[in-house]
């Protein structure tokens, strides 16, 4: 309870609910099989303050995050004191850019100093002055032209270039939830992009070696990544998600949005098969009196354009990059769109690959959370905070830093 | 006195017929010409028509175009405009009454000119097998000597296209009448009538778009169509389309036809097709496609065409109109190399259509408006036989249809009027999500026109 060192804790403010999701790092030692995120606590709430990912009311999204806070450090019995925040919305945009720095060195040797230099060179990005950078991410090295490099250091060369996928945002919109948690005497240790965190959460290194789709249909956006030959290639939020087929359900079978909202987690499905041809259900009011009677193949013919169309967004977009050859792993979805029946069948054709729902992994603890597509996004940033918490574990803290520092310089003298 | 008025006129009435019998031979030499040469592959004469200050342009950028082994002529009231046309054959219809200031903008006229000369425009459509007139209606030469042509043609036996546009709103209700009454007299006289609102082109233009541009882009679109049907009628296809199937689609529906003309080229072109089809200026963004009784469906490609891509562009196409009878036919044509061009006819019958009201209104207006005038219209010389409407009947037609549009399929496309707000419910208030240009807020079914019955 007292020692919350291992704590890591992943919000989510999302569209239609938010939720904590709090981890244990374990310290398995050397074995690799033994390092990774136990989750031993989960506290989710309606969300009623967000729309397509963004804050539009603070006062009701505070208390949302209040209830979820609470309920999740009851329900891990820690005291949560800082999280890794996910943000998400169609401000977000992801690209590439490239960095180069000459070595200047006599022996033409690459050092560390080099690498941090050519790094720093490449996050150097022209942004438009109201945005910020959210995920500045490594790709690959490049010496002298040669490609693929994964750690220059010790090699030879004249030129040194790097790669890097950068992740921005809109710096008021992505300060907003910021300021909303700070408010709630809670610390942010970092913001992290919800579809990097999704990705996280259902990926292993092989499939993101082969290359692979992630797709997090969430309630109001639509985040995807893209891996390929291990690194990030691309990232894109498309503001659509589960509550544009609700709307849409809403509008065209002429029923309330609730009323919508529940014939599409009862009847719905990514597929307008014959199954449903003639089908009807009738909508009854509390006192179970006949209200409406609506026809199933219409509420399944909308949500399946309206799924249609988020794939087609997504695929044309991968397809002006040239990406979709290089997925060899295949789609992976994930979010509570995922949950829609058929959905990978839908998918399949359109993006001419193989689709399945994401299981997470190497993670561990509860496993009504593990299996649910709805939390991989918490998931995720909890394992992004696990991997920054072991990167910090090994580099020198402050305090040893300048310990060995004034060591040396008084050896010295 | 009087016989000297007499001798003058009958002198330049002379001079007039002279001039046109030269014309009609010249016409002749050039026909031979062709067949000689038989450039088109299935020994089809094809003759395009520019008729009118907009048809003499249009025309000229279909000279521009490969249309090989066609004939051209003009016909106009106005000679500077003739003088200017590339075109080799002129005829240009003037009396003396005129003054040689053409039309001034009034049909009847044009009409009454029209009817003059009515076996001079019989000659010239002599020995085609199908007639393509282009012209702009609001005018005088345009609305008044389109009909009357088309008849001539019809009556020479030719199968009659006509690819006309309507003016903008902004040109005035006069003339937004007369293209409409224009448009009615064709409709009931041509095989087949592909009708492009200028109008409907200020989706594809924007703030910084000139006149002169606005006014290539309604010409290209046209052109576009005109080189569909061209390359339907004269390339050889895997899939045939047969001269009879276009027949059959257009010949005596006295439909509108609604049309369209698409080029993709790259990997995913099938799909790019299915795209921009569906969100044709012409098609309604694809509503078209869903009241259409017949659609026409011609793919052309390189040698590279797969059976996958026709597959999927016409799955796509027949999800679209269920009801509709559908003709498709596929050709290889090498000169495309990768790209993927794929031509849509769509007719939708014109007694069971339900146009776009504001159409209607102004169809309605200008009937009885002009009942008066009509009459100049139809002289039914001696009625032919495909049209078998005489005026009666086919002003009963116009007036009917004016009242008849809200009884027959107005519940199916209730949701599609242009004109209905479409509430974003719970996106209202919140920003709205474009992507290239479409607003995802909207309902997906809505965008695509997808009707849910």
């Amino acid at each position: 309870m007292f020692d919350n060192s291992n704590i890591i804790v992943g919000l989510e403010i999302g569209t239609s609910k938010v939720c904590a999701v709090v981890g244990e790092s374990r310290e398995g030692g050397t074995d690799p099989a033994k390092v990774g995120l136990n989750i031993i606590g989960l506290g989710q709430a309606r969300s009623r303050g967000v729309r397509k990912g963004e804050l539009v009311d603070t006062q009701q999204a505070e208390e949302d995050v209040r209830n979820a806070i609470v309920e999740a450090e009851q329900m891990a019995d820690v005291e949560i004191r800082s999280v890794y925040l996910g943000v998400t919305g169609g401000h977000i945009r992801g690209f590439n850019n490239r960095g180069v720095h000459p070595v200047v060195s006599a022996d033409r040797e690459i050092t560390d100093d080099d690498v941090r230099d050519v790094i720093k060179n490449a996050k150097a990005i022209n942004l438009p002055t109201e945005n910020s950078v959210v995920h500045a991410i490594r790709q690959h090295f490049f010496v002298d032209g040669q490609d693929g490099v994964t750690n220059p250091v010790g090699m030879l060369g004249s030129r040194l270039e790097v790669d890097m996928h950068v992740v921005h945002g809109n710096t008021n919109r992505l300060q907003n939830a910021i300021r909303l948690v700070k408010g709630m005497q809670l610390e942010v240790d970092e913001i992290v992009f919800n579809g990097l965190a999704s990705s996280l959460a259902l990926l292993s290194n092989e499939q993101k070696e082969l290359g692979a789709l992630v797709i997090d249909i969430g309630g109001g956006t639509t985040d995807y990544v893209v891996y390929t030959d291990g690194v990030i290639k691309h990232t894109g939020v498309l503001a659509v998600g589960g509550d544009h087929v609700s709307n849409d359900l809403a509008y065209g079978l002429k029923v309330p949005l609730s009323r919508a909202e529940k014939l599409k987690l009862e009847h719905g499905s990514a597929l307008a098969d014959d199954a449903a041809k003639g089908r009807t259900v009738t909508i009854t009011n509390e006192l179970g009196l006949p209200l409406k009677t609506v026809n199933i193949e219409h509420l399944r013919r909308i949500m399946s354009l309206r799924l249609e169309e988020i794939f087609l967004l997504i695929a044309q977009d991968l397809d002006q990059l040239g990406l979709l050859d290089y997925l060899r792993a295949g789609v992976f979805l994930c979010g509570g769109g995922a949950r829609v029946p058929h959905i990978a069948k839908l998918a399949e054709p359109i993006l001419q690959m193989p689709v399945s729902l994401g299981q997470t992994n190497s993670v561990s603890g509860l496993k009504s959370a593990l299996g649910q597509p709805e939390f991989v996004t918490g998931i995720g940033l909890a394992k992004f905070g696990s991997f920054k918490a072991r990167k910090r574990e090994g580099r020198p803290s402050l305090t040893q830093g300048i310990k060995g520092a004034l060591g040396r310089f008084l050896q010295r003298s | 006195m009087p016989l000297v008025i007499w001798i003058l006129a009958f002198f330049g009435h002379q001079g007039f017929v002279i001039r046109h019998w030269q014309c009609a031979k010249n016409m002749k030499a050039k026909i031979q010409d062709g067949t000689k040469v038989s450039v088109v592959p299935r020994s089809r004469t094809i003759r395009i028509f520019g008729v009118g200050g907009a048809g003499v342009q249009l025309l000229d950028l279909v000279i521009g175009g490969e249309f090989t082994g066609a004939s051209f002529a003009v016909i106009d009231t106005d000679g500077p405009s003739l003088a200017a046309s590339p075109a080799p054959v002129k005829i240009q219809l003037e009396t003396k009454l005129l003054r040689g200031l053409g039309t001034g903008g009034d049909p009847e006229r044009g009409r009454a000119l029209a009817e003059e000369q009515f076996s001079t425009l019989k000659t010239a459509c002599e020995g085609a097998t199908v007639v393509f007139i282009l012209a702009g209606l609001g005018g005088g030469a345009g609305s008044g000597i389109s009909s009357v042509l088309a008849r001539a043609a019809k009556e020479s036996g030719a199968l009659v296209l006509a690819f006309v546009t309507l003016p903008f709103a902004c040109e005035g209700n006069r003339r937004q009448q007369q293209a409409q009454q224009g448009l009615g007299e064709l409709k009931a006289v041509a095989d087949g009538v592909i009708c492009l609102p200028n109008q409907k082109t200020f989706k594809l233009i924007d703030e910084n778009t000139s006149v002169l541009d606005t006014f290539r882009i309604t010409g290209g679109l046209l052109l576009e169509s005109v080189r569909g049907v061209w390359r339907l009628l004269t390339r050889r296809g895997l899939i045939q389309i047969h001269f009879d199937d276009l027949r059959a689609l257009v010949h005596d529906r006295h439909s509108e036809s609604v049309f369209a003309c698409i080029e993709a080229a790259g990997v995913a072109r099938s799909r790019e097709i299915v795209e921009k089809l569906l969100a044709h200026p012409l098609l309604d963004e694809g509503r078209a496609l869903a009241e259409a009784d017949a659609v026409l469906v011609s793919l052309m490609g390189g040698k590279d065409l797969t059976m996958t891509e026709v597959n999927r562009v016409m799955e796509q196409i027949s999800r679209q109109c269920e009801q509709a009878q559908i003709i498709m036919g596929a050709a290889v044509d090498e000169t495309l190399k990768n790209r993927l061009c794929v031509t849509v006819i769509a007719a939708k019958n014109a007694v069971s259509n339900a146009e776009a009201p504001e159409t209607f209104e102004c169809a309605d207006v200008s009937a009885s408006r002009s009942a008066g005038r009509r009459h100049v219209a139809a002289i039914p010389t001696h009625q032919p036989s495909p049209p078998p409407l005489n005026l009666e009947q086919r002003e009963q037609m116009i007036t009917r249809r004016g009242g008849h549009v809200r009884k027959p399929g107005s519940k199916m496309l209730q949701a599609q009027l242009p004109l209905a707000i479409i509430s974003k419910g719970r996106f209202d208030k919140s920003e709205p999500t474009i992507h290239k240009g479409e607003d995802l807020d909207i309902p997906t079914y809505i965008r695509r026109g997808v009707a849910l019955n």
